[in-house]
């Protein structure tokens, strides 16, 4: 760790090679407005974290990476969001997807094998070249540190897995297709501690093939895991920066009080 | 950070017992890196601290070592003020007051040398061996105050040279104190039991 780093105000707002970066980006669910003007960058092959209380907008913003709001009725998004410098709110769908994967609260698998579960990104992007598809879905349920307990069983259904065996498969599928960004919206939150300690030592190592987005609960969840953490509070970018400023001599009174417990 | 101190503390009294200015200005040379590594080690403890909520063993490692770098840095201010008396001895007529600084260097350094390598080895028998010798330099060092009380009173000319030497045994017994305190902290470390202050039988936390 750098000490030259701590208390010092740089934040990584305007990376010049960021991965995602919003300018100015407010949300609105019909008249309520979710997000204000929120502007930051996303550092590549990093973690980012989010933080603040329920109700803050951290996983609006989250949803926004993937244009996943967009199948709610009467919304609206304001402001720009780029990926790698292009428009992802004027790109197709579909691709923005693809590059921008996402793991959500609770396991999702698909009612199909394990083996198809994984294999279902690569298949409806036209994948069908058996030898290619095997080795995506070793690959992935390797990153994904699922490997070793269900490589004999890939054609049981998903269904039987543990939820934490259930988590990493979702992050597996979402690996498959090899996305640049990975969006995690509180993964861990209905795990134990040692399911939610896989999942963080996976997120930990993909982080070379892949760039994290996650939003949590657990504050010190955020502490182990991110090299930036930002806080939201009521809509807005309270404060963003390395973990360690945020958590050991945050800027902002709100996240000091927050991150101590004296909110409110 | 050890190292560097066990050998600031081996050098400052070779400095006075063989009156070698060199060594003695190797311990003032040192003593920036000394004070450098306890800010990083400070810091790195703090961002552990703060970043990975430690427990029990863990928590207990990180807090002996920052109290263990605390005693190590204050242990290599004690070499540089033994290393300046010897600067200035060098420079004065020898006296010879019956004391035993060799003697109570050796004791201080054996304490210094154990606690580390009880810290090192997280050997709690170790670490007792160094409390049992702390009482051994108080002793030492009282008796030499009292030795040099009586020079000084039957050679007044020479009571700035008693008055160094005073300072140095005096300094040598503090280093004895910081190695006793590095040697509790191991016994925290290892068993999870606090006997500073001759409490044998406290448990951190209270049982039961």
């Amino acid at each position: 760790m750098n000490p030259a780093l701590i208390g010092s105000p740089s934040q990584p707002v305007t990376l010049s090679d960021a991965k995602l970066s919003a300018k100015d980006l407010s949300f609105y669910y019909g008249t309520f407005q979710a997000l204000y003007n929120i502007s930051l960058s996303i550092a590549p092959h990093k973690i980012t974290a989010f933080i603040g209380p329920s109700g803050c907008g951290k996983s609006t913003f989250l949803r926004t990476m993937n244009r996943m709001n967009e199948i709610l009725r009467n919304t609206r998004v304001e402001g720009e969001l780029t990926l790698d410098g292009q428009d992802l709110l004027a790109m197709d769908v579909t691709t923005v997807r693809r590059r921008v994967g996402m793991v959500f609260q609770k396991s999702n698998p698909f009612p199909k094998s394990i083996f198809d579960n994984v294999a279902y990104g690569l298949r409806v992007n036209g994948m069908h070249k058996r030898s290619v598809v095997e080795e995506a879905v070793e690959r992935s349920l390797t990153h994904a540190a699922l490997w070793t307990e269900v490589k004999d069983k890939l054609n049981k259904p998903a269904t039987a897995l543990s939820g934490g065996q259930q988590q990493r498969l979702c992050i597996a599928r979402a690996l498959a297709v090899e996305p640049e960004v990975l969006l995690l919206d509180e993964p861990c939150s209905a795990l134990d501690p040692i399911a939610t300690l896989k999942i963080e030592e996976l997120l930990f190592e993909i982080k070379s093939l892949t760039t994290i987005v996650i939003v949590t609960h657990n504050m010190q969840q955020a502490a182990r895991l991110a090299d930036y953490t930002g806080f939201f509070f009521m809509g807005k970018l309270v404060e963003f920066d390395d973990t360690r400023v945020m958590f050991q001599n945050p800027h902002k009174k709100e996240t000091e009080d927050y991150i101590t417990g004296r909110f409110g | 950070m050890s190292a560097l101190v066990e050998t600031a503390v081996y050098r400052s009294v070779q400095g006075v017992v063989e009156k070698n200015e060199e060594l003695a200005q190797q311990v003032l040379k040192n003593e920036a890196r000394i004070n450098q590594l306890e800010i990083e080690i400070d810091d790195m403890a703090i961002g552990l601290l703060a970043l990975q909520a430690p427990l029990a063993a863990d928590l207990r490692l990180i807090t002996a070592a920052i109290k263990i770098n605390n005693d190590l840095e204050r242990m290599g201010d004690l070499s540089v003020s033994i290393a300046e008396s010897a600067m200035a001895l060098v420079r004065e007529p020898v006296i010879r007051p019956s004391i035993d600084i060799p003697h109570i260097a050796a004791l201080a350094q054996g304490m210094v040398r154990k606690a580390l390598d009880a810290f090192v080895s997280r050997d709690s028998e170790l670490a007792r061996s160094v409390l049992a010798s702390d009482d051994a330099v108080d002793n030492l060092r009282t008796a030499s105050y009292h030795e040099l009380t009586s020079f000084m009173e039957n050679n007044s000319s020479q009571i700035p040279q008693a008055l160094r030497l005073l300072t140095v045994v005096r300094n040598l017994e503090r280093i004895a104190d910081h190695a006793t305190n590095i040697a509790e902290d191991v016994l925290f470390l290892v068993k999870g039991i606090d006997v500073r202050h001759h409490n044998e039988q406290r448990a951190p936390v209270a049982s039961g």
